[in-house]
C-alpha cells in the first residue's frame, strides 16, 4: 500500500520554491490559477496512485 | 568635521601625524579605509602577520546602535585565531532555539544545536559595537607586542588618484588636508562606500520594496526565553512580520516589517514605536526604548572586488538583506580570505595574481549569500498576490505537515561557503572521505587531545595527517606547511573521524591559513603535497 509522503522530501526546497514563484512572475491571477491547475495535473499523473492522491486532496482541503 | 553619527566608544581621538608635515606624501604599504568591524578585523589580520597597516576613519571610535547582532560560529572561529573570541562568547547571548509563528499560533520550532564537539556555538547575539570594541582591544594588545597597526581618527578620505602601483589619497583632518600614498588600498567603508563612489565603480543588484523598523528595547523583567521568535502576519498587527531576538544587557531586538510607503519621521517618533510595541507586548509591559532605526535593503555587489591595487571587503563590496546574518559575518570571511593572500604577496612569496582568487572566492561567497538572502526576503515579503498565497499555504501546511517546514524561510542562517571548483583547489583524492571536508570547505572543528582542532591549526599552512605517516614539514618555494599529526584515538568522541575520515582508514589534508581545505589524500605523497601547496598559493602553471 502506498502512502503520501509528508516528511521533508525536497532535494533542494529553497531552489524549488524560488523557481515556483519565478514562473508566476508577470502572470495575471487567472493565468496563475491556470498554471497551478496544469502543474497539479502533471504531478497528479506522476503520482497515479488513487489512495495517495486521495490523501493529498484531504490534506489540502483541511491543512489543520 | 561633521559627525555623521554619535559614538558608543571613543577609542582613537584625532592626533596630528608626522605625515601631515611631510613635504612629499608618506608612502604606506597598506591603508584601510574605514574602521568598522571589517576594517578593524583586516588591520588585525595583517598586523598580526607583521605587515604595517594604517586605518583611516572619519570618526574617533565606534558608532552607536546595535546593528549587526548575530555572529556565526565561523566568525567566532576566526576571532579565536585573532585572539578576541573569548570576550565575545562571555558577553554574547548563546541561542539555539527558533520559533516561527503565524497569526496567533506557533507553526514550528527548530534547534540549531545539531552537533557537539565544536569549541564555539552556532551563533551568539552581540551588539556590533561590542564586537568592534573587542577587535579594537585586541589591536591594542597586538600593538603592545609590536604589531605595526596604526588607526587615525578624524581622517576622512576625500579623493583618490589611482597610479600603476599605488594610490594617492587626499585626506581631510581637523587640522586641514594632507596627502598619503598607499601601495595597497583596502576599502572597508561600508555599504555606501565613498571610495567606491570616488572610483566610479558600480554596485548592481536588487532593491526590495519594503521597510523594517528596528526597536532595541531594554526589558530587565522580561520572561521571554533566549530564542529567536519570528511572526508572519502577527495577531498584534504591528507589522507584516515581526522578529524578536535577545541581545546582552537585557536588550531585545524587535524588527517590524512596516511596508514600503512609510513616513520615516512619523514612524520613528517614540510614541508611534511604542504603539507597535504595546500592541505586541501588552499595555502593562515595562520597557525602555534604547535605539531605533528604519532600514530598507538591497541585495547587490560590485562586479569585481579587486581593481589593481584597490581591494574592497565587507558591505563596501557586497550588500545583503539582514535575514540570515550574512552581512558582518561574510565581511569577516572576506578578511580571513584576503589576509593570508595579501601577506604572501607582500612578502614576495606569491604573485600578485593570487589576489584575483580573493575576487573569485569571495564573489562566489557573496553570490551565495545574495541568493539565500533574496530568497528569504521574497518569502518574508512576497511581492505578488500569488507569491503571498503560496507563502501562506506553506505556513498553513507547515503547522501540521513536516515537509512544508523545509520551505518556511525566515532567513537561512549563515554558514561558511565552500569554494567548490575554484582555482586554488588541489586534488580531492580521499576515497570515502566525508563531503563536509571536501576540497574548498572550511574545516569543521572537532575535539582533540587538550583542546580543539581549529585552534591547533592556527593561521599557517598545515598538513593534517590522521593515521598517516609524513615528515614534520613540507616546503615548496619557501612556503612551509607544518604537520599536525593526529590519530583516530585523539578524539574518543568519534567526531574527528566522522568529519575527516568518513569510511577512509587514513587521511592527509592540506589546509590553508584561512582553514579552508586545499587538497586531500589517503596517504602522504611529497610531490602531490608540494604541487597542491604551490597551487594554493596561486603558483600553479596554467
Amino acid at each position: 500500500m502506498s502512502q503520501l509522503i509528508t516528511t521533508p522530501h525536497f532535494a533542494s526546497p529553497d531552489e524549488f520554491y524560488a523557481s515556483l514563484i519565478a514562473v508566476h512572475e508577470g502572470l495575471t491571477e487567472v493565468e496563475s490559477a491556470a498554471f497551478n491547475a496544469r502543474l497539479l495535473l502533471v504531478l497528479a499523473n506522476h503520482i497515479g496512485n488513487a489512495e495517495v492522491l486521495g490523501e493529498a486532496l484531504k490534506i489540502a482541503a483541511s491543512p489543520r | 568635521m561633521q559627525e555623521r553619527y554619535p559614538l558608543a566608544f571613543k577609542l582613537y581621538p584625532y592626533q596630528r601625524s608626522v605625515d601631515q608635515d611631510a613635504i612629499t606624501p608618506a608612502r604606506h604599504k597598506v591603508i584601510i579605509v574605514g574602521g568598522g568591524p571589517v576594517g578593524l578585523a583586516c588591520a588585525l589580520d595583517l598586523g598580526r602577520q607583521g605587515i604595517a597597516v594604517l586605518v583611516l576613519d572619519d570618526h574617533e571610535g565606534i558608532g552607536q546602535g546595535s546593528r549587526a547582532i548575530c555572529f556565526s560560529k565561523r566568525t567566532l572561529e576566526i576571532a579565536d585565531r585573532y585572539g578576541c573570541a573569548r570576550p565575545m562568547l562571555e558577553k554574547g547571548v548563546v541561542w539555539n532555539v527558533g520559533k516561527v509563528f503565524q497569526g496567533d499560533h506557533q507553526v514550528f520550532s527548530f534547534n540549531l544545536l545539531a552537533e557537539s564537539g565544536h569549541k564555539y556555538p552556532a551563533f551568539i547575539n552581540l551588539q556590533q559595537p561590542y564586537f568592534e570594541k573587542y577587535l579594537f582591544d585586541q589591536i591594542v594588545k597586538e600593538q603592545a607586542k609590536g604589531a605595526p597597526i596604526e588607526i587615525r581618527g578624524k581622517n576622512r578620505l576625500d579623493a583618490v588618484e589611482v597610479k600603476a602601483d599605488h594610490t594617492v589619497l587626499s585626506i581631510t583632518t581637523p587640522d586641514g588636508p594632507y596627502e598619503l600614498e598607499a601601495n595597497w588600498l583596502i576599502g572597508c567603508d561600508g555599504a555606501g562606500s565613498p571610495l567606491r563612489g570616488m572610483l566610479g565603480l558600480g554596485f548592481e543588484g536588487r532593491e526590495f520594496q519594503d521597510s523594517f523598523l528596528i526597536a532595541d528595547i531594554k526589558m530587565p523583567a522580561s520572561t521571554f526565553p533566549t530564542e529567536r521568535w519570528f511572526w508572519f502576519e502577527p495577531w498584534f498587527k504591528s507589522g507584516a512580520s515581526t522578529l524578536l531576538h535577545k541581545q546582552p544587557d537585557d536588550i531585545w531586538r524587535v524588527d517590524f516589517q512596516i511596508g514600503w510607503d512609510v513616513d520615516r519621521t512619523e514612524e520613528l517618533k517614540e510614541e508611534n514605536i511604542r504603539k507597535r510595541l504595546d500592541a505586541m507586548l501588552g499595555p502593562e509591559a515595562d520597557y525602555e526604548l534604547v535605539w531605533s532605526s528604519i532600514y530598507t535593503f538591497q541585495c547587490r555587489r560590485m562586479k569585481d572586488f579587486r581593481t589593481g591595487r584597490v581591494i574592497f571587503a565587507g558591505d563596501a563590496a557586497h550588500q545583503v538583506s539582514p535575514f540570515g546574518a550574512r552581512g558582518a559575518n561574510s565581511g569577516v570571511q572576506d578578511v580571513d580570505n584576503l589576509g593570508w593572500k595579501l601577506g604572501l604577496v607582500l612578502r614576495g612569496q606569491a604573485p600578485e595574481s593570487l589576489l584575483d582568487t580573493y575576487n573569485e572566492e569571495r564573489i562566489h561567497g557573496a553570490d551565495e549569500n545574495i541568493l539565500n538572502s533574496s530568497r528569504a526576503t521574497d518569502f518574508i515579503s512576497p511581492k505578488s498576490k500569488i507569491s503571498h498565497i503560496f507563502r501562506n499555504a506553506v505556513l498553513e501546511l507547515a503547522a501540521h505537515h513536516p515537509f512544508a517546514r523545509a520551505l518556511v524561510n525566515s532567513g537561512r542562517l549563515s554558514l561558511p561557503c565552500v569554494y567548490d571548483g575554484l582555482s586554488l583547489n588541489g586534488t580531492d583524492a580521499l576515497e570515502g572521505g566525508p563531503a563536509c571536508a571536501r576540497v574548498g570547505s572550511a574545516c569543521a572543528d572537532a575535539p582533540v587531545a587538550g583542546g580543539y582542532l581549529l585552534e591547533s591549526l592556527g593561521g599557517d599552512f598545515v598538513m593534517l595527517t590522521i593515521n598517516a605517516g609524513a615528515p614534520e614539514n613540507v616546503e615548496a618555494d619557501g612556503i612551509v606547511a607544518r604537520r599536525l599529526a593526529l590519530k583516530t584515538a585523539d578524539d574518543p568522541s568519534g567526531a574527528l573521524a566522522a568529519r575527516y575520515l568518513g569510511t577512509a582508514q587514513s587521511a592527509v589534508y592540506l589546509i590553508r591559513p584561512d582553514q579552508h581545505i586545499a587538497a586531500r589524500w589517503d596517504q602522504f605523497d611529497a610531490a602531490a603535497l608540494r604541487a597542491a601547496l604551490l597551487k594554493a598559493c596561486g603558483k600553479a602553471k596554467k
